[in-house]
């Protein structure tokens, strides 16, 4: 077997060159660029403003609006798959002697920092708008938990893409599945001990991703309560389990064929 | 010659649920040949494509490139092969140097090598001052030459191509035939490709003739047209089938009915078709003799007619 000859720093090569494809061609599309970034601000204003009724400030929007940036640019990242195999530039790679699992790793990297990219730029917006109260150790926390949950999501929306052959199909799965899911993850809602809502967002994993960052994102002047969120431990549990399990089995599922690989 | 032969296929089958699409096929392509597989759609020879360039997995038989086994030296079998599929598979949002530079690492190759090899082959096929253009900007037979300087970038030892000729220009073709030639004799680079057209295949070392996922014929093209017994004759006529009954009854010849009209080959095809006029002065419209061709090859392999599309 010659499966050994490929050295740790072609891996790397594998995976940085992919990465990178990734995000140059981000910046390359520039409409991406501008709606990602506009898009959550957007939404970030309208919701806080809208259910202003509920006594909710913006600094508990903050939050959720992480997720939501996180959750979409991710997943939007990784249909790209989808247009890889599409194009015939996954079919190159498909038959080099790369393997599978850098392959993997190379593209949901790449998502992933094209959502931490955006993500960041909306923590330093927060940090402006609001005025952070938590300590650097914290933000610091709070980044790595979004980089888990980065990886988390690309590796979802890796999992789906894979066997689809259209960006329409996905668009099905975003609304039944995604955005749903956002909804039940306490990005909107605050946790009501007892509610039915609560009760279904403890089986969404994107909820502990969210706490975290409620437990670790202070702002000023505006306390938001932790109360009955997730403890911290429990949160990186679930959010690090979360993200172990989709990036196994975005590498499980990358080892099957489809008919899209014969275009 | 060495003594390896650049690729061998023994008994390799390959079925789509039901439908068998490879059957039973085996043969051998010395290293430094240039060897196609000719055939219609759905003859097979995409199917063995997608089989030899690890696209799809061998489902039975055994393929070995180079000496090394695809089923169980896959890795090492990739790193011998270059690929260029008949579909694009560059990124159109990147550069030409960056779609090289994409596929060196992926390969492996250090940074200097590619900026070696790109250099290279961008000279080599006149793409040099092309080199920092969107590939999305350049023509489709600009485009196809970067798919084989990507497909080459790493040194293959055997190129395998998917209809190269597919939307280039005549002169293009030309061109592609050139460099082939030209590989072949610098760095002894077997090319194995797939294409649907005659005219092409006439230009490769060996040919083999796929209809219906077997192997119909195999040998050079020349010797191919010399297997074909004579000259070729092809009659039209405003009653066809009537008129190859009288044929054969005539004179006894094997004479065969192929989308309205009537095909024989006969040696000294000159001197029969006197006789024939005579002898059917009324239902013959028109008699065209000629040497055999591939199309008159793959009629008489296969009992079809060629359907190039």
């Amino acid at each position: 077997m010659a499966t050994n000859t490929l050295s740790l720093t072609s891996v790397g090569a594998v995976i940085g060159t992919l990465m990178e494809r990734e995000i140059v061609r981000f910046f390359r599309q520039r409409n991406r660029v501008v709606g990602a970034l506009v898009q959550p601000i957007m939404f970030w204003l309208l919701f806080s403003a809208g259910l202003r009724a509920n006594d909710l400030g913006h600094a508990f929007f903050f939050p959720g609006t992480l997720a939501m940036i996180l959750l979409f640019t991710a997943i939007f990242a990784t249909i790209s798959i989808i247009e890889d195999r599409r194009e015939g530039f996954l079919q190159s790679v498909l038959v080099s002697p790369a393997p599978r699992w850098a392959m993997v790793v190379g593209k949901i990297a790449g998502g992933a920092e094209i959502a931490m990219l955006q993500a960041l730029l909306f923590l330093v917006l927060g940090w402006l708008a609001l005025g952070l109260t938590s300590s650097m150790l914290e933000v610091v926390w709070a980044i790595l938990m979004m980089e888990v949950m980065a990886v988390a999501l690309t590796s979802l929306g890796f999992l789906i893409a894979w066997r689809m052959d259209s960006t329409q199909g996905f668009h099905a799965i975003m609304s039944v599945f995604l955005f749903p899911m956002w909804l039940l993850s306490g990005s909107l809602f605050p946790a009501e001990p007892g509610a039915w809502l609560t009760r279904v967002s403890h089986f969404n994993p994107l909820t502990y991703g969210v706490a975290g960052l409620r437990h670790y994102l202070q702002f000023e002047g505006a306390a938001v309560s932790t109360a009955g969120l997730p403890s911290l431990a429990v949160c990186w549990l679930v959010s690090v389990a979360f993200a172990a399990a989709m990036l196994v089995l975005a590498w499980r599922i990358a080892g099957t064929r489809t008919t899209g690989d014969l275009l | 010659m060495p003594a390896t032969p650049a690729l061998t296929i023994s008994e390799v089958s390959y079925h789509y649920g039901e439908r068998v699409a490879v059957d039973r096929l085996s043969l051998e392509v010395d290293a430094g040949e240039i060897f196609v597989f000719l055939g219609p759609n759905g003859s097979g020879k995409t199917t063995l494509f997608r089989i030899l360039s690890t696209l799809i997995p061998l489902q039975a038989g055994e393929v070995t490139v180079l000496g090394r086994s695809l089923r169980a030296q896959l890795r090492a079998v990739r790193h011998e092969l270059g690929v260029v599929f008949q579909a694009p598979s560059l990124d159109k949002k990147l550069s030409v140097a960056e779609n090289l530079q994409h596929q060196g690492r992926l390969y492996g190759l250090s940074a200097a090598e590619i900026r070696e090899r790109s250099n290279l082959m961008l000279g080599a096929l006149g793409l040099t001052d092309r080199e920092g253009e969107r590939v999305e900007k350049l023509s489709g037979g600009q485009r196809r030459r970067v798919e084989l300087a990507k497909g080459m970038l790493h040194r293959p030892r055997l190129l395998l191509m998917d209809e190269p000729s597919t939307g280039l220009d005549p002169g293009a073709r030309a061109e592609l035939w050139k460099y082939l030639r030209q590989i072949r004799e610098q760095d002894g680079v077997t090319v194995v490709m797939t294409t649907h057209l005659l005219e092409e295949a006439e230009r490769a070392d060996r040919i083999a003739i796929m209809h219906e996922g077997r192997l119909a014929a195999l040998d050079a093209p020349t010797a191919l047209q010399a297997s074909v017994g004579g000259d070729s004759i092809t009659i039209r006529s405003t009653k066809p089938a009537e008129l190859v009954e009288a044929i054969r009854a005539k004179f006894s010849w094997e004479a065969v009915l192929l989308d309205g009209a009537i095909r024989l080959e006969q040696p000294c095809g000159h001197l029969w078709i006197s006789k024939l006029v005579e002898a059917f002065p009324s239902e013959i419209q028109s008699v065209t003799l000629g040497k055999p061709t591939l199309e008159d090859v793959f009629i008489d392999c296969t009992g079809a007619p060629y359907v190039e599309q």
